[in-house]
C-alpha cells in the first residue's frame, strides 16, 4: 500500500488492525490485569524485578512472532524508513526517553488509556500527537530533512 | 496461564499492527503530514483499538480482580504533571522524525528491518538512560 493511495481498503485494514489491536488490550485487562503498553513493557525489562520478568518478555516474544505468523498467510506489507541512520539513532533515544517520562506510549496512553477515559493519558496522547505533527511539517515543509 | 496470554496478547497485537498499516514509517509520516497529501487511515487504527478497549476497560475499572484473579492494576493518577507532558512532548518529536513508535519499531525489528533495529536499540538505551538519571536523582 502505497500511502498516497486512499483507497477504501486503507480504512478497511485500518480498521481492522485497530480492532484486533482493541481485542489484545481487552484480554489483556481482563485476564492480566494489564495494561498493554509497550513502552511500559519494554522499560520494565530493563528495571523491573527479575520475578515481574517473565510476562514481559512472552510478551515481547509474541509481537516478535507477529511477522512470521503473518507471513503463513500473506505477504509482509512493503516498508519504507525515509530516515537515515543518525536520524534514526535521535529519534529512538527521545522516544526512549520521552515514553519514559510519560509513562507510556502510544499503546499505553492511546489505545488503552484513553479507553478506560484517563486525563492524563487524553493529555499524552494530544500532545504527542500534536509535537508529531509539528515535527512533520518542520521537516518536510520547512527543511526538507 | 497469564505468561501465555501475555503470548498471545502480543502476537495479536503485532498482527493488528502489521495489517493496519502502522508498521510503515512512510505511512505513519503520511498520517503526521497534515501540510502534505494527509492519509486519514490510521486515525482508523485508533479509533477500532478505542471502540473495543471502551467496552472492556469499562468492565475492568469495575473489578477489583481480572477474571484470572490478578489485581487490576490500573493508574489511578490524574495530575498532568511535568514529566508527562514533556515526555509526551519528547516522543512526539521523536516519532515524527522517525516514523516509529515503540510497538511498531520491535515489530518491524524482529522481521527483519536493520533500520528499526538501530531505532530500537537507541530506545531501549533512551530508556535506560532515564532509569539511570532517575536513580541518580533519589
Amino acid at each position: 500500500m502505497n500511502p498516497s493511495d486512499f483507497t477504501h481498503s486503507a480504512y478497511i485494514a485500518g480498521l481492522c488492525g485497530g480492532l484486533l489491536i482493541g481485542i489484545a488490550a481487552a484480554m489483556f485487562v481482563l485476564l492480566n490485569g494489564r495494561i498493554a503498553g509497550i513502552s511500559g513493557i519494554l522499560a520494565g525489562l530493563i528495571q523491573a524485578d527479575k520475578g515481574d520478568k517473565l510476562w514481559r518478555v512472552l510478551f515481547l516474544l509474541g509481537l516478535a512472532a507477529s511477522p512470521f505468523v503473518y507471513r503463513f498467510a500473506f505477504d509482509m506489507p512493503t516498508v519504507t524508513i525515509e530516515a537515515g541512520t543518525g536520524q534514526l539513532v535521535i529519534a529512538g533515544l527521545l522516544v526512549g526517553l520521552g515514553t519514559s517520562y510519560a509513562s507510556g506510549c502510544t499503546s499505553g496512553h492511546g489505545v488503552c488509556g484513553i479507553s478506560r477515559g484517563s486525563i492524563r493519558s487524553i493529555a499524552a496522547t494530544l500532545t504527542f500527537m500534536t509535537a508529531g505533527f509539528i515535527t512533520v511539517y518542520l521537516t518536510h515543509h520547512l527543511i526538507g530533512l | 496461564m497469564l505468561n501465555l496470554n501475555a503470548f498471545l496478547v502480543g502476537l495479536l497485537f503485532g498482527l493488528g499492527l502489521i495489517i493496519s498499516g502502522m508498521t510503515d514509517p512512510s505511512k505513519v509520516i503520511g498520517f503526521l503530514d497534515l501540510a502534505g497529501t494527509w492519509d486519514p487511515s490510521l486515525a482508523f487504527v485508533m479509533g477500532g483499538a478505542i471502540l473495543v478497549g471502551a467496552g472492556a476497560f469499562t468492565v475492568a475499572k469495575k473489578r477489583q480482580r481480572s477474571l484470572l484473579g490478578e489485581p487490576m492494576q490500573l493508574s489511578s493518577a490524574t495530575e498532568l504533571d511535568k514529566g508527562l507532558l514533556i515526555g509526551s512532548l519528547v516522543f512526539g518529536i521523536g516519532w515524527g522524525l522517525s516514523g516509529f513508535c515503540p510497538g511498531p519499531a520491535v515489530v518491524s525489528a524482529a522481521a527483519g528491518q536493520p533500520k528499526a533495529l538501530v531505532f530500537v536499540v537507541s530506545m531501549l538505551a533512551g530508556m535506560a538512560l532515564f532509569g539511570m538519571i532517575e536513580r541518580r536523582g533519589k
